[in-house]
């Protein structure tokens, strides 16, 4: 026991010793939360923390190791000859993509609207990490020195996947559509409906909220990301519609969604740039000035309330406007008639 | 052996949690990831139980702030609730030593469970709960786990001369 100046010194009690580092939780949760104070503490921690993740990852690439091995030659070229025979057939397509999307700028530039714009992409791999049991995130092996930023897209060759929260040196963390804080500007592609997709923590579900029981949604239906926000770029595929349940209880439909993108199995992600993206419904408003498109905010919500105005979709101002070439009315002569999956590779 | 006898405590100590940290993050296929152990939590109970002048709350926020960095949640979040599994403990560490393993079992449970319902909470302050159950699930597979994993550190502490 020590004394200092008469007063007796004892090691402090468990409690005592709880309730500071309690205090000390809660303070980091509030300077963590609300003002985004602790990046730095958490990027140097991640870095510190990184040989963990490393060898939590070893046993799958052994394990991928090993099935190649058992697999062996025949396999190997028996895929690699099914992806030589499946090249053609997307170039094809592609070539077809290019000539769409050359008319889709010219007839946009006779509209006045701005043209829609490749958007650059880099493909980067997972750490494959788990992730919290009642989230769903992702680890990218590529980090700020990549350029990747918060807020960034994720997509893979299906549909989009999430987008980019936390972005370290060598490695990034992203958050998928499914993950119960996100949410998704989405239309229908069918007839431009816009709506928003939220995560619910479910490995492959999304649901569409605050869709009135007049909405023109069907099951079936494919959602295609609407640009609105500016996070994500305008058309990609994001979720097909799988339940539609209209309970006259409730003043909403309850809309549940699978998401297009593989978001539990493929091991490779595409990173996105948008270069600009086009806001349909906005371009549309009459009389309305332009404002910058990519303002690019999270759109990681803090709390489900921000969305309390009920987004109760709008039917566009004119006709519906499919973000895919599927013209049920061919625009102009010239165009071909194209099936869906002309656009989708 | 040149380690102290105290160093050698610790990094052993400290190797278990590191263990049950790569366990945590280790990529099972998804339909199973409702089912994951709680593996910090059953590695501190057993210390705090075991050894509580060594393995208190101190190294309990510690490992939590490390669940947090690795899952990447808000800093403080597990680090507050493994804090409060091992005061718990701590404070009724005779009790638990005397209770039959089955017993003991039950209590890994309510503690997890515990662990599970502040962190939601937590999650809920901050927009990010969950509309499913599956977060109750671990508990439940801590508690059938922690017979097997007792036996274990049990023979490890001994082995290791851990005290």
């Amino acid at each position: 026991m020590l004394q200092i100046s008469g007063w007796q010194l004892r090691a402090p009690s468990n409690l005592t010793r709880f309730v500071a580092l309690a205090l000390l939780s809660v303070g980091l949760m509030l300077l963590d939360a609300r003002g985004h104070h602790l990046q730095n503490i958490r990027a140097g921690l991640t870095v510190l923390f990184a040989p963990i993740q490393v060898v939590a990852a070893i046993p799958v690439h052994v394990g991928g190791a090993i099935i190649d091995f058992i697999r062996g030659d025949e396999t190997l070229r028996a895929e690699a000859e099914r992806l030589r025979a499946e090249q053609p057939i997307l170039l094809a397509r592609l070539q077809r993509f290019e000539a769409i999307e050359a008319e889709n700028t010219h007839l946009r530039q006779l509209l006045g609207t701005s043209a829609l714009v490749a958007d650059k992409a880099v493909a980067a791999e997972l750490l494959e990490v788990a992730s919290e049991p009642t989230r769903r995130t992702i680890v990218i092996a590529k980090g700020a020195k990549d350029g990747l930023y918060v807020g960034q897209p994720v997509i893979d060759a299906y549909g989009i996947r999430g987008q980019v929260t936390e972005v370290g040196i060598y490695q990034s963390r992203a958050i998928l559509i499914t993950d119960p804080s996100h949410a998704i500007p989405v239309q229908v592609n069918r007839n431009g409906l816009l709506a928003i997709a939220f995560g619910t923590g479910d490995a492959d579900t999304v649901a569409i909220r605050y869709l009135t029981a007049s909405a023109d949604i069907k099951e079936g239906d494919l959602l295609v990301s609407s640009g609105l926000g500016g996070g994500f770029p305008f058309g990609y595929p994001v979720a097909k519609v799988t339940k539609i349940v209209n309970d006259p209880n409730e003043s909403f439909l309850d809309i549940l969604a699978t998401p297009v993108a593989q978001l539990s199995h493929s091991k490779e992600v595409l990173l996105i740039w948008p270069t600009k993206s086009v806001m349909p419904a906005e371009a549309k408003k009459p009389g309305e000035t332009k404002k910058p498109v990519n303002t690019r905010k999270p759109l990681e919500l803090k709390k489900p309330l921000d969305t309390k105005k009920p987004v109760v979709a709008r039917p566009p101002a004119e006709a519906p406007k499919p973000a895919y070439s599927e013209p049920a009315t061919p625009v102009t002569p010239v165009t071909p008639a194209t099936p869906a999956d002309g656009a989708t590779p | 052996m040149t380690l102290g006898h105290n160093t050698r405590s610790r990094l052993i100590i400290a190797a278990s949690f590191l263990v049950a940290l790569v366990l945590t993050i280790l990529p099972w296929p998804v339909w199973t990831e409702q089912f994951r152990p709680d593996w910090v939590a059953l590695v501190l109970i057993y210390w705090c139980m075991a050894l509580p002048t060594r393995v208190g709350v101190g190294t309990a926020w510690s490992a939590g702030l490390m669940l947090d960095v690795l899952y990447g949640s808000m800093l403080g979040e597990n680090a507050l609730a493994k804090s409060l599994i091992a005061y718990l403990t701590v404070r009724f560490h005779l009790q638990l030593r005397m209770f039959p393993r089955w017993q003991q079992a039950v209590v890994v449970l309510l503690l997890v469970a515990a662990n599970n319902l502040l962190v939601l909470w937590i999650k809920h302050l901050a927009g990010q709960a969950p509309s499913t159950w599956s977060y109750l699930t671990p508990s439940i597979v801590s508690m059938l786990l922690w017979p097997w994993l007792f036996v274990i550190l049990r023979d490890i502490r001994r082995h290791g001369n851990v005290s």
